[in-house]
């Protein structure tokens, strides 16, 4: 059955870039393409484009399915639709795959036109920087000058953030959602284990484990299982699973536990789903983010040109990109007398928060986006 | 002042409070209102005097309407500081009909003061003579600008305009200016026994 309030039946289309890109790297990548998909209608002036950027392991396909049998939806289905807080009645929605990933943009596992054989551990380690540049290039294809909005959550708030940065006059208003100006110590320290877990499991084979026909499994089903920890709290977890055993105690190493089960659950099907080299280079954009670096560490320099008006909004019990982080955003934006508005909601769900349609959450981003003026409102 | 033309125009639909406060701001001026409720005094101050405002506020059904209406609004509880806000980065910080909820009661007007380059405080008067002949007949004041039951009440630091007038001198603080109102109108005579609502314009000395 067709909710009334969904996107509906969608199909991702492919943008073709022949242009080189120089990544921040200093690598070129001589063409490239990106996945993306579109809900809603770009109107005659194209002033009602917003761009969603996605974390480590989202994808293009943010709303509706790709068919009636479709049995989940895209991953944030819940913000994108007709009516829904991100209305597609008003809004043109552009979900895009990031360069590097794993889901039909340009990869590790595409070919290398150089070599004709996967790029695999030759692709190059991408940046945030390179993604907004890209993105850039994506908005140029669909003749959009400027993004009524950027949206992004975690690693996709540091996106929304870059934009601002970067390109002050392509980009109207950032959401920037719980997130961080940079990663702390703790939460690189994760993601480099979660690195090392791949990067020494013995199928990897230095990333060119394509040629040998094999995954590395079991590396990539482990940085699975620590992101998860990460991403939900102590009090989740326990309302969640708790101490609760599945059948009793054996005495042996098997998921005797809920929440083991649930955490080889979600390890074996990411593994199963997910590019182990996209993986790395996700995690390491992560840590390289940091936009205050050229600025002696001065956010509040580094954010001097912004002129985007921005929506920060943080979960109590999220401790990976902890309240205190959107709040250096929220300062540097103020120190800078930038628009800005901050919501630090109550929940207890975790780093995830941001992806569950709890009810105030929805209700802050259909505030904030229902405010957004728009040009000519000649969607359909 | 050059102001009042444009607010009486547009005073009616808003509290008098407002009308005295938008005396006190200048236009185009950036303007921080702290514990803000949904937005109405911003709002007001927006459309008089086009402020460059933000609100601060801890609750949620506050912050949202506060966004709803259109006004910048940053969500933090007061008791914590204002650890988000550079020295003296606002023109004016207005603590409306809040400071009596407040426990740390210095601690946020000193903040005020690091903040802004002049400060608004106002507050229900504790001395008004309504409140005076409720604690005579022996029962705690309950009034349209003290709404609460003593069992249910928010406000933890009540205070007499006198009280506060001491406040000021005791923390070096220079009143500027002083109004109170009862009922809409300025009192006088025996503020600190005829004001049901006073109002201040304070800054460092």
């Amino acid at each position: 059955m067709q909710e009334n309030n969904s996107v509906g039946i969608v199909a991702p289309q492919t943008a073709h870039f022949n242009k080189p890109l120089t990544l921040k790297s200093g690598v070129v990548l001589p063409q490239f393409d990106l996945v993306y998909e579109t809900y809603g209608a770009l109107n005659a002036d194209k002033s009602n484009a917003v761009l969603i950027c996605h974390a480590l392991s989202g994808t293009h396909h943010v709303a509706g399915k790709y068919n009636e049998n479709d049995k989940y939806p895209g991953w944030w289905d819940n913000l994108v639709g007709p009516n829904k807080p991100l209305d597609t009645n008003k809004f043109f929605v552009i979900g895009v795959n990031n360069l590097g990933g794993c889901h039909g943009s340009t990869g590790a596992t595409s070919i290398n036109p150089a070599t004709n054989k996967p790029w695999g551990s030759q692709f190059p380690v991408l940046t945030v920087e390179d993604w907004v540049a890209s993105q850039t290039l994506l908005a140029d294809y669909l003749g959009i000058q400027q993004l009524a909005a950027v949206v992004g959550g975690s690693l996709g708030g540091m996106q929304a953030l870059q934009w601002t940065i970067a390109y002050p006059d392509r980009v109207r208003h950032a959401l920037v959602i719980a997130s961080a100006p940079n990663l702390t110590a703790q939460n690189m320290a994760f993601n480099e284990v979660a690195r090392q877990a791949i990067i020494t499991d013995p199928e990897f084979h230095g990333g060119d484990y394509y040629a040998h026909g094999v995954v590395p499994r079991r590396g990539l089903r482990i940085a699975r299982m620590l992101g998860h920890i990460t991403y939900l709290s102590d009090d989740a977890m326990g309302a969640k699973f708790g101490r609760k055993l599945k059948d009793g105690v054996k005495y042996s190493f098997d998921a005797e536990f809920e929440m083991e089960s649930y955490l080889r659950y979600q390890g074996d099907k990411f593994a199963g789903e997910f590019d182990a080299n996209t993986y790395l280079r996700m995690t390491r954009a992560l840590d390289y983010y940091d936009p205050a670096l050229p600025f002696n560490n001065d956010l509040t320099m580094a954010l001097s040109n912004v002129k985007a008006q921005f929506l920060v909004v943080s979960f109590t019990s999220d401790w990976r990109f902890s309240p205190a982080r959107s709040r250096e955003i929220v300062k540097a934006l103020l120190d800078n007398e930038c628009t800005v508005s901050y919501a630090e909601v109550t929940a207890a769900h975790g780093h995830d928060a941001f992806l569950m349609p709890d009810a105030h959450y929805h209700n802050i981003l259909r505030a904030y986006l229902s405010n957004i003026e728009i040009g000519s409102d000649n969607a359909k | 002042m050059q102001n009042n033309v444009k607010i009486t125009n547009i005073v009616g639909e808003f509290r008098q409070d407002f009308a005295i406060i938008a005396n006190w701001v200048k236009f185009g001026s950036k303007v921080l209102d702290l514990g803000c409720g949904d937005g109405e005094l911003l709002q007001f101050l927006r459309k008089s005097l086009e402020v460059k405002g933000y609100g601060v506020e801890k609750d949620d059904a506050n912050w949202l309407a506060c966004m709803k209406n259109g006004s910048n609004v940053i969500q933090m509880d007061l008791e914590d500081g204002l650890s988000g806000f550079e020295d003296q980065s606002f023109d004016t910080v207005i603590l409306s009909q809040t400071l009596q909820a407040m426990h740390n009661t210095e601690e946020i007007v000193q903040e005020m003061l690091r903040v802004g380059r002049e400060i608004i405080v106002t507050f229900p008067n504790f001395g008004y003579w309504r409140n005076r002949i409720q604690i005579t007949g022996g029962r705690m004041p309950v009034s349209k600008t003290l709404p609460y039951q003593w069992y249910d009440t928010p406000n933890v630091h009540l205070c007499t305009i006198n009280d506060f007038d001491q406040f000021c001198k005791n923390h070096k603080i220079t009143i500027l200016e002083r109004k109170v109102i009862t009922d809409g109108s300025e009192v006088g005579f025996m503020p600190n026994l005829f004001g049901n609502l006073a109002m201040y314009r304070l800054k460092t000395s």
